[in-house]
């Protein structure tokens, strides 16, 4: 015959025992979900207000081996930049899907653009966007053609644009794409008809 | 007045005999031609106290996984899992933690491990584990079991034939001059029949040879009428016939292959194989040293398969009477700059720069993305639109390549593309990556793969030749 005192002190302590272990794996989870979203630098940006507009992003296709014209509508601010920094959001948000045809990192992401006139759009993007590029010719020359092309084509006056990461000029996107020039507007447009023939 | 004439004689005879000689080296360049399974390539001979070199690394790079380091005297050489050392001038070497004695002294040259031409009988068996056999006065090297077998046959009727059976499709060069039709095999592992020379009793067709030189094979044919070869059975027989009395072509014969785009088949009165102009390319391997690329797979950087990719292209643009120079032999690391200072000091007629992609399939041709309007005046170039004047020749050379790539049956396509450092360059430019074949990212470093690929911009480059011979 167990005493009664013996039969409570055992009870309490796997009572104990399993609070402990529920409490561990609630600290444990915890834990996974902070370093989740201290790896996650994507702004959290309000969304845009203002009409929506049927615009033109050209996406990359990599099977293909081109851009593809692409309708979508997006609520579009008044002023330029701000309306320049929205159509490469929606562009990256494309991008960043899981079934992206093209895709790039989660986290690259746009920082601002500037519109400098007479005809220049400097992209400001994150160093995540080419930090965690594939590196390969097609696969850099496709994102910047994406990206030139697209701006140019909804933000009327453009004619050279400068691409910066996390505002400073890098070499190349991934090892291939030359970052340290103009794109020309004209002769990125000429490329994607050359290339789409 | 005499004297002047004597003087003027002897100012033509000096210049005459400094051309020839500047000339010689060109004609008489040595070569190795190495046939295997995987690949057929041809390598540079070196000269050097009285021995013929040929670099361990290049015979090595089609075959397996090669990768060479050179520290003071020592040069370490890692094939597949094997490791070997040699010492410069030393004829001792150690492979797989054993000696091994080389006929001549080990060199060094420029980073690369030279070893004597009559040792490679004895040396590459302990790489490959594969018998060799080198035809070393022709300097033709067979790895494995692999020859191609030529019998004859006479048929005497009236127009004579000279029925030619080979074991394997053949493609051979084919020249043709009075009294003789000349076969070249540059690729084919032509071993010698039986009798090297037949003799027909035959008042047109009276001689058979064949001959084997400076790694090619020949086969020529005597006669005293003019000659035309025709092609059947799947390029595994070629019929030698009179051309003035054409006897009924085969069933299935096919065109024979051309001379610097010219048909082969021109009777005997047809002007002897002209000697091949020494247009001069430069082959470039993207990326190197502390540059590794893009990683194609987990071991396997985009630096290693532009190398040996470019080692490939550089035997395939040799084999058609091409100059090529490659910018970097080893694993150095060089700028853009560096890249286009160099090709653009050299004086070449084509710059070639090689990259790799394990995304998609097949391969692209880059030419320079340029401003729609150039600011480039007068004789001074800006440096990051150098490349303006040559751009139209560089969209034309890309096009021919991506005409072979098509026909070699590599699905190709050309872009435009910002791209560093061929908009620095002054002669035309292309970039050429190469992405996975049908069976996926093994072909990358496949030297089968990557050798048909660089038949196919070799083969488009050549199709240009003269318009590349007229560049300064």
């Amino acid at each position: 015959m167990i005493p009664r005192h013996l039969l409570i002190g055992v009870a309490v302590m796997l009572v104990i025992v399993l609070s402990m272990g529920i409490y561990l794996r609630q600290m444990s989870r915890a834990a996974v979900e902070r370093q989740r979203l201290a790896e996650d630098n994507r702004p959290v940006m309000p969304p845009a207000s203002g009409p929506t507009e049927t615009v033109t992003l050209y996406v990359a296709d990599d099977a293909a081996g081109m851009l593809r014209a692409q309708p979508a509508q997006i609520p579009l601010p008044e002023g330029r930049q701000q309306r320049a920094e929205e159509l490469l959001r929606a562009l990256l948000r494309i991008y960043t899907r899981s079934d992206s045809p093209h895709p790039l990192a989660p986290a690259a992401d746009l920082r601002s653009v500037y519109l400098i006139d007479p005809g220049v759009a400097v992209v400001d993007m994150n160093a995540a966007f080419a930090d965690q590029h594939r590196s390969g010719i097609l696969t850099e020359q496709l994102t910047v053609d994406s990206l030139v092309q697209t701006l140019a084509t909804n933000v009327p006056g453009i004619a050279r644009v400068r691409i910066l990461i996390e505002g400073n000029t890098r070499e190349t996107l991934a090892g291939h794409a030359d970052l340290t020039q103009f794109f020309d507007v004209n002769a990125v447009a000429q490329a994607i008809t050359q290339a789409a023939q | 007045m005499s004297s002047a004439t004597s003087k003027a004689k002897n100012s033509f005879i000096v210049v005459l005999a400094v051309v020839l000689l500047a000339a010689a080296p060109a004609a008489d360049q040595k070569k190795i031609s190495i046939y295997s399974s995987v690949a057929t390539y041809s390598l540079p001979v070196v000269d050097h106290a009285g021995h013929e070199y040929v670099g361990l690394l290049e015979i090595l790079e089609p075959l397996g996984r090669v990768s060479a380091s050179t520290a003071g005297r020592r040069w370490t050489l890692r094939y597949n899992n094997l490791d070997c050392e040699f010492f410069s001038g030393k004829t001792r070497a150690r492979i797989r933690k054993r000696d091994f004695d080389l006929s001549a002294p080990f060199l060094i040259e420029n980073s690369r491990g030279l070893v004597p031409l009559n040792s490679l009988s004895a040396l590459l068996p302990r790489f490959l584990g594969n018998s060799v056999t080198f035809h070393e006065a022709a300097r033709r090297l067979f790895i494995g079991d692999i020859a191609t077998q030529v019998s004859a046959q006479f048929d005497a009727a009236n127009p004579p034939r000279l029925v030619l059976n080979f074991t394997a499709p053949v493609n051979p060069t084919i020249a043709t001059e009075p009294g003789k039709l000349r076969m070249v095999f540059l690729r084919e592992p032509l071993v010698p029949p039986g009798t090297p020379s037949l003799f027909f009793d035959n008042p047109v067709i009276t001689q058979a040879n064949f001959s084997e030189n400076n790694g090619v094979a020949e086969l020529s044919i005597a006669a005293t009428a003019p000659l035309m070869a025709s092609f059947s059975n799947n390029a595994r027989t070629i019929t030698v016939a009179s051309a003035s009395q054409t006897p009924a072509a085969p069933t299935s014969a096919e065109p024979v292959p051309t001379v610097s785009g010219q048909p082969a088949s021109i009777p005997g009165i047809a002007p002897p194989l002209p000697p091949p102009s020494r247009v001069r390319v430069i082959v470039d391997p993207a990326h190197g040293g502390t540059e590794r690329g893009a990683a194609l797979t987990d071991t396997l950087p985009e630096k290693t398969v532009t190398l040996g990719f470019a080692r490939l292209l550089r035997a395939e643009l040799q084999n058609q009477g091409f100059s090529v120079t490659l910018l970097r032999e080893g694993d150095d690391t060089l700028t853009p700059d560096q890249r286009a200072g160099t090709a653009n000091a050299a004086h070449a007629a084509l710059y070639i720069i090689l990259h790799a992609d394990s995304q998609g399939s097949g391969a692209r041709v880059f030419t320079a993305l340029l401003p729609s309007s150039s600011p480039n005046h007068g004789p001074f170039h800006a440096w990051t639109t150098a490349q303006t004047d040559a751009l139209p020749l560089s969209q034309a050379i890309a096009f021919a390549v991506l005409t072979a790539m098509q026909k070699h049956q590599i699905p190709a396509r050309g872009y435009p593309a910002s791209l560093r450092p061929l908009n620095n360059v002054l002669i035309p430019a292309i970039a050429v990556e190469l992405a996975p074949g049908s069976n996926g990212i093994s072909d990358l470093p496949s030297a089968n793969y990557q050798q048909k690929a660089a038949a196919a911009i070799a083969d488009g480059v050549s199709s240009l030749r003269d318009r590349l011979g007229a560049q300064p």
